[in-house]
C-alpha cells in the first residue's frame, strides 16, 4: 500500500436543503486503502456528507475530488462515477422483486454489459466471499437481515469499486447479526478496500479504522488517527459523545 | 326451451358478429384506457400546477358521472358542436376516457408502492434513471397492478354492454333483437350469457398466467416441478375470492 496516494478529496463542502444548512465546510482526505469511520449525533449531516461523495446528493458549494478530477462539475458523470463507489445501506435495499445472486447481477449486466453466465459466475463468487452462496436463490424476504446486508456488499462488490461507502449497515440489524457484517467488512478493509463508514460501533472502529472523524451540527470537529482518537486525544465535544454511546 | 336453439344461436352469424364487435370494443378501450391512465399517473406526479390542476378536474369528471352518461354524451351531444364519431367509436372514447380515470389510480399507487429507496440504490450502483424505471420501478409495481388491473379488464368486457344503448351491434343488442323478434328470450339470452362467461373465463385465466409470469417465485418453483397450470389456477381461484366489490359504474 503506497501510504499517501489520495483518492478522495472533499474541499469546503456545503450542503443546505432549502433554507437548512446541513454541512458547512467539510474538509476531508481519503487515501487507498485507508478505512475512515465517521461518527457524529443523529441528525448531524453523516449520512448527507456520504451521498455527496457519490453526487446522490449534489454539494451547494465545495468540490468533491475522486482520484484527483473534480467531479460536482460534469452532472452527466454522475452515473459514471457512482460505478466506483459502492454503497451500503441501513436497509440494505435489496431489490425485491430480484434473487440473491440476481440482484448482485444487475449492475454488471445492465450497466457493464457483462454477459448472464459472466454475471452469474461473479455473483458467485461474491456470495462465497461474503459467505453465503447457499443463499443464491432466495429472495430477500426469506433471507435474515444479516444475510440481506451481506448480499447488499456482494451487490456493491460486482462492480468492482474503488471505494465503499458504509451507511450506518449495521443499525437495522439485531445484535446476534452484526458481527457476520462486520467482519466481511473488517476483511474487506484489511484486504485494502478503501472505505468510509458511518457507524456507531465502537470495536469494529477500534479494529479496521486508520482513522476517526466526528461530526457535530454539519460540522467536521474531529479527524484523528484511531489509536489517538482513543487514547484521549480527541477534542472535548467528540470525548463526550464517545462516552456517551460507549454506555 | 330448446338446447338446439341456443347451440344454433351460439354458432349464428349475427351472435358470432356481436362477439367479434364486444371483443373489439373491449380490447380497444382497454389499450386506450391504459394509455390514458399511465398519462394520467404520470401528470399526478408532476409539480406543474395547471396540469395537476387539469387532471384533477378529468378524474372529478369520469369518476363523478356514470359512464352510460359520458357514452350518451359523446354520441348524440357532441355531434350539436360538430364533433362526430360513429356509434362503435363513441363507444370506444367513452370507455376509454372512463377506464382511464380507474387506471390513473392503479398506476400510480403501484408506482408508489415501490419505495424510494430501491430507486437510490439503483442509482448508486451507476444505472441510469430509465436503466432504474425499466429494471427496478416497472417490475416491482407491475406486480402490485396486475390484480386490480386484470379485474379492470373482466370489468371491461361487461360495461362494455353499455354500448347497446347507441346502437353498436354487440352481443348484448344482438341477442336483445333476436329475442324480441323470435319470441325465445331464454335461447337468445343463454347463448349471450355462454359468450359472456366464456370470454370473462379466458380473461381470467390470461390474467392469472400473467401474474405467474411476473411472479419471480414462480419460476423457481417451476424449477422445482410445480406445474404451470397449477400455479394459475391457484391464482384464478385467489383471484375470484378476494375480488370483492367490482366497480359499479
Ligand atoms: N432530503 C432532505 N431534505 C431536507 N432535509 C434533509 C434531507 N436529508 C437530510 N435532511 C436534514 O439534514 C440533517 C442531517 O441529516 P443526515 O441524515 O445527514 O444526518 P445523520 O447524521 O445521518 O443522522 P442519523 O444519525 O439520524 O442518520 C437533518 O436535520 C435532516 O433532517
Ligand atoms: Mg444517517
Amino acid at each position: 500500500m503506497s501510504a499517501d496516494e489520495k483518492i478522495l478529496e472533499l474541499v469546503n463542502v456545503s450542503k443546505t436543503f432549502d433554507r437548512l444548512q446541513v454541512l458547512t465546510d467539510c474538509n476531508l482526505r481519503v487515501n487507498k486503502g485507508q478505512t475512515i469511520v465517521l461518527i457524529g449525533p443523529s441528525g448531524s449531516g453523516k449520512s448527507t456528507l456520504l451521498r455527496c461523495i457519490n453526487l446522490l446528493e449534489p454539494p451547494t458549494s465545495g468540490g468533491v475530488l475522486f482520484e484527483g478530477r473534480e467531479i460536482t462539475d460534469d452532472p452527466r458523470g454522475a452515473d459514471r462515477l457512482r460505478r466506483n463507489i459502492g454503497m451500503v445501506f441501513q436497509n440494505f435495499e435489496l431489490f425485491q422483486h430480484l434473487s440473491a445472486i440476481e440482484n448482485i447481477m444487475l449492475a454488471p449486466m445492465k450497466v457493464l454489459g457483462m454477459s448472464r453466465k459472466d454475471a452469474h459466475d461473479v455473483g458467485l463468487e461474491l456470495l462465497r466471499k461474503v459467505h453465503i452462496p447457499e443463499r443464491a436463490d432466495h429472495f430477500p424476504d426469506e433471507l435474515s437481515g444479516g444475510q440481506q446486508q451481506r448480499v447488499a456488499i456482494a451487490r456493491a462488490l460486482a462492480m468492482r469499486p474503488k471505494i465503499m461507502l458504509y451507511d450506518e449497515p449495521t443499525s437495522a440489524l439485531d445484535p446476534e447479526m452484526i458481527r457476520e457484517v462486520l467482519d466481511v467488512m473488517s476483511d474487506l478493509s484489511q484486504e485494502g478496500m478503501t472505505s468510509v463508514c458511518v457507524t456507531h460501533e465502537m470495536g469494529f472502529a477500534r479494529r479496521a479504522a486508520d482513522r476517526i472523524i466526528f461530526m457535530e451540527e454539519g460540522r467536521i470537529l474531529e479527524n484523528a488517527p484511531t489509536e489517538a482518537f482513543f487514547g484521549g486525544d480527541a477534542n472535548a465535544r467528540a470525548q463526550k459523545f464517545l462516552s456517551q454511546i460507549l454506555h | 326451451m330448446s338446447l338446439d336453439l341456443v347451440a344454433q344461436y351460439l354458432i349464428s352469424q349475427p351472435f358470432l358478429h356481436g362477439a367479434w364487435v364486444t371483443i373489439l370494443i373491449t380490447v380497444v378501450s382497454l389499450f386506450f384506457g391504459v394509455l390514458a391512465g399511465l398519462v394520467l399517473a404520470l401528470a399526478q406526479q408532476t409539480r406543474f400546477l395547471p396540469i395537476k390542476i387539469l387532471t384533477i378536474a378529468y378524474l372529478w369528471l369520469f369518476r363523478g358521472t356514470p359512464v352510460l352518461f359520458q357514452i350518451i354524451f359523446i354520441y348524440n351531444v357532441l355531434p350539436s358542436f360538430d364533433i362526430r364519431f360513429s356509434a362503435f367509436w363513441s363507444g370506444v372514447i367513452a370507455l376509454s376516457l372512463n377506464e382511464g380515470a380507474y387506471m390513473a389510480e392503479i398506476i400510480r399507487s403501484g408506482l408508489q408502492s415501490v419505495k424510494k429507496g430501491q430507486r437510490v440504490a439503483g442509482q448508486a450502483l451507476g444505472l441510469s434513471h430509465l436503466s432504474v424505471l425499466c429494471w427496478i420501478t416497472l417490475p416491482q409495481a407491475a406486480r402490485i397492478v396486475l390484480p386490480p388491473m386484470g379485474n379492470q379488464m373482466i370489468g371491461m368486457l361487461k360495461t362494455s354492454a353499455l354500448v347497446s344503448v347507441i346502437a353498436v351491434q354487440d352481443l348484448l343488442l344482438v341477442a336483445n333483437q333476436t329475442a324480441s323478434a323470435d319470441f325465445r328470450y331464454f335461447e337468445a339470452l343463454c347463448a349471450a350469457g355462454i359468450y359472456y362467461l366464456g370470454l370473462t373465463s379466458i380473461f381470467m385465466i390470461a390474467q392469472g398466467a400473467m401474474e405467474v409470469a411476473l411472479d419471480p417465485k414462480a419460476r423457481r418453483r417451476r424449477a422445482n416441478g410445480e406445474a404451470g397450470l397449477r400455479a394459475i389456477l391457484r391464482r384464478i381461484l385467489s383471484n375470484t375470492t378476494t375480488a370483492g366489490g367490482d366497480n359499479v359504474r
